[in-house]
């Protein structure tokens, strides 16, 4: 085990978290919106895998970076719009619309990837741009600190400030006094004069608008290539992240962060003797244990306001 | 005709879903193929123009049908069990190893082998089941999560305790011919899961419109409260209709190792999960309609495979369709207008009706 203490000890392994988190901090601040409004997008795998896909085309076949992001924002908001208007409009169930999306997503990706790329599995014959990294100054020098949060890909220092941003719409904004109103109670909210049905609306274009910085850093800066369904399951692991941190700024974050920490014990704990799959394995059990753990505190918390309400009407 | 509409609404209204879904992707055919009328004949009349693509077809479907009343079951309840995809995968490499590792006479070994891989797969439908009829844990996040768990934890059984080093590729060793479906239609690999899968059927159909308990799945899924009021124990309902999900899915995966391939050659997940979710939805939770929901599917995906062989379209077009025709399915107000509408025109004609005589 020393060589393995040595190597989580090291400032490296600092770094390793905050890259192998961002993927999962930005869905799930995606997702927390939504499921604050009250209609939880699980459709974000795909939101994801469509961004991620359109930002590696866009950059490769017109070199620009600013096109790529703005094209991949859009195709994850729209992919979110559209599972905004079958389950608000049409009225599906939204938990099926997400998983047909989720299937639409990676469908069309491997379709056009192969249409583009002649290729089924990666891009990697395209020449496809990243975002940049940035050294910060100052910080840098600092030891240990410095080799831990300086260096990174801008997306993993917008995912830092999402999280503030995430905090202010929520609290600070009459958007996000709404979205809090209609997920706690709709009714309440509609006889005030709130429209439901576009508040949440909004909320699940916001959950697709970080949804999609997700997969472009997926595709543009944890990797330099879209591969098939390579989110693998982040969109769903972001909505464990999210319940477990309460759907809260500061949770989702920490959240996430465990993700993020128990991913980065997987990869270093490949390079010792154990077999992979056992490591691979940990961060989707994990996220049962700590649904697990969530439910049950919930459950107990609703018991207690029951029993208080109980207590204070007798 | 306003009367027939209405009966059949929601078959029509499939109907006219899957027709939508055809005409896009004879679009998509047209714009990106270089020779699209041999694409689309390839596409739309590939899987019975030679006997064994039609064998295809129907060894496609077997798994597909079973996994669709693997889904379908749970759904009933309103329990979005999404885990078929890893109890297959689990069932079938468990079930793998236990029938190399065992031997004795076909009449008990195949039995047994399908046994334990259901039990294995019901197993895993059994752990969302409990967290959310305990503690009301979300049993699609957890079902989702143990679908990966089941992947790795599969891959290892299969690659670093079972694995045929002599074969050259990741395969198990290969189960003994006790444990084989034999496959009866020569010129194909069509095999007993067929069967096995059309008996399930039945059973599941018999089991949710003919029993109590199914009865009870039925009426959760319809009002969880209500049926709690009633005296429904809604606790055994959940775990339950999990745990028999499961345990199909698991035979689901265990067949297709005896009737195909023999050995455990999955690398990746198969995928059959999904389509079971898919034909669950297209068959709208009915065990006879998931059938041919699951024949159509199959004909779909042997048609893509065509397509993708003999043309320059790739296959994964029949996801994208898949995904379209389940979306309009499931939105509930897809044609609500035209359905108010006669609903109007017909009460109307009612009333005409009824004038003279009042």
């Amino acid at each position: 085990m020393n060589p393995l203490l040595k190597s989580i000890l090291s400032p490296d392994f600092g770094f390793a978290v905050l890259r192998v988190m961002t993927p999962i901090l930005y869905p799930a601040i995606g997702v927390a919106i939504s499921a604050l409004a009250g209609s939880i997008n699980i459709a974000l795998e795909g939101v994801m895998l469509v961004s991620a896909f359109t930002g590696v085309m866009v950059s490769a076949f017109t070199g620009s970076l600013f096109l790529a992001l703005i094209t991949g924002i859009l195709a994850g908001v729209g992919l979110s719009a559209l599972l905004g208007y079958f389950h608000l409009k049409l009225k599906a169930d939204i938990i099926l619309a997400a998983i047909a999306l989720n299937m639409f997503a990676s469908g069309i990706t491997i379709f056009f990837l192969y249409i583009f790329a002649h290729d089924k599995g990666t891009s990697s014959s395209l020449k496809s741009l990243v975002f940049p990294s940035y050294q910060i100054p100052v910080i840098k020098d600092i030891p240990i600190l410095g080799r831990i949060i300086s260096g990174h890909n801008i997306l993993t220092y917008f995912a830092l400030v999402s999280v503030v941003i995430f905090y202010y719409i929520i609290y600070k904004t009459p958007l996000g006094l709404r979205i809090r109103a209609v997920g706690q109670n709709p009714d309440a909210a509609e006889s005030v004069g709130v429209d439901v049905n576009k508040i949440k609306m909004y909320s699940l274009l916001l959950s697709g608008f970080f949804g999609a910085l997700g997969g472009l850093y997926l595709s543009m800066g944890y990797v330099s290539w879209f591969s098939r369904d390579m989110t693998a399951g982040r969109g769903f692991i972001a909505i464990a992240a999210s319940a477990l941190g309460g759907n809260l700024p500061l949770g989702t974050f920490l959240g996430s962060l465990l993700f993020g920490i128990v991913n980065a014990l997987a990869i270093y704990l490949a390079s010792l003797e154990i077999p992979s799959e056992f490591i691979q394995m940990i961060p989707y059990i994990a996220t049962v244990v700590a649904l697990a753990i969530y439910s049950i505190r919930a459950m107990a918390r609703t018991k207690r306001r029951k029993k208080i309400s109980e207590e204070s009407t007798t | 005709m306003e009367k027939f509409i209405l009966k059949y609404f929601n078959l029509i209204r499939t109907i006219i879903a899957i027709a939508i879904g055809l005409i896009i992707s004879i679009f998509v055919i047209y714009v990106i193929s270089k020779n699209p009328g041999f694409s689309l004949k390839s596409f739309l009349l590939g899987p019975f123009l030679s006997k064994s693509r039609f064998g295809n077809l129907i060894e496609t479907a077997s798994p597909i049908i079973l996994c669709g009343l693997a889904i379908a079951v749970p759904f009933q309840a309103e329990q979005f069990n999404v885990g078929a995809e890893g109890a297959l995968f689990i069932g079938a490499a468990i079930g793998t190893a236990f029938a190399v590792s065992t031997s004795m006479p076909a009449i008990i070994h195949i039995p047994l082998v399908l046994l334990v891989a259901g039990l294995v797969g019901a197993f895993w439908g059994f752990i969302p089941g409990i967290l959310k009829a305990k503690w009301n844990a979300s049993e699609l996040v957890s079902s989702l999560m143990l679908n990966y768990v089941a992947y790795f934890l599969g891959l290892y059984i299969i690659n670093y305790h079972f694995r045929d080093k002599s074969a050259g590729y990741l395969v198990s060793y290969q189960l003994p011919k006790t444990a084989w479906l034999t496959q009866f239609v020569p010129g194909t690999r069509i095999h007993w899961g067929i069967v096995l899968a059309f008996v399930f059927a039945i059973l599941v159909y018999f089991f949710l419109y003919h029993t109590t308990l199914g009865y009870e799945i039925r009426m959760t899924g319809f009002n969880i409260h209500f049926s709690r009021y009633g005296g429904i124990n809604v606790f055994k309902v959940i775990v339950i209709s999990q745990v028999i999900g499961g345990f199909i899915a698991g035979i689901a995966g265990m067949t297709e190792v005896m009737g195909i391939h023999r050995r455990f050659n999955w690398q990746m997940t198969p995928g059959y999960g999904w389509d079971g979710v898919v034909v669950a939805i297209i068959g709208r939770n009915h065990p006879i309609s998931i059938v041919l929901a699951s024949l159509f599917l199959a004909y779909l995906r042997v048609g893509g495979q065509v397509l993708n062989l003999l043309s320059d379209i790739p296959s994964e077009m029949v996801t994208v369709i898949e995904a379209i025709i389940i979306l309009l399915i499931t939105a509930e107000a897809f044609l609500e207008q035209w359905r108010y509408r006669i609903t109007v025109k017909e009460a109307e004609r009612k009333e005409v009706e009824h004038e003279p005589t009042s």
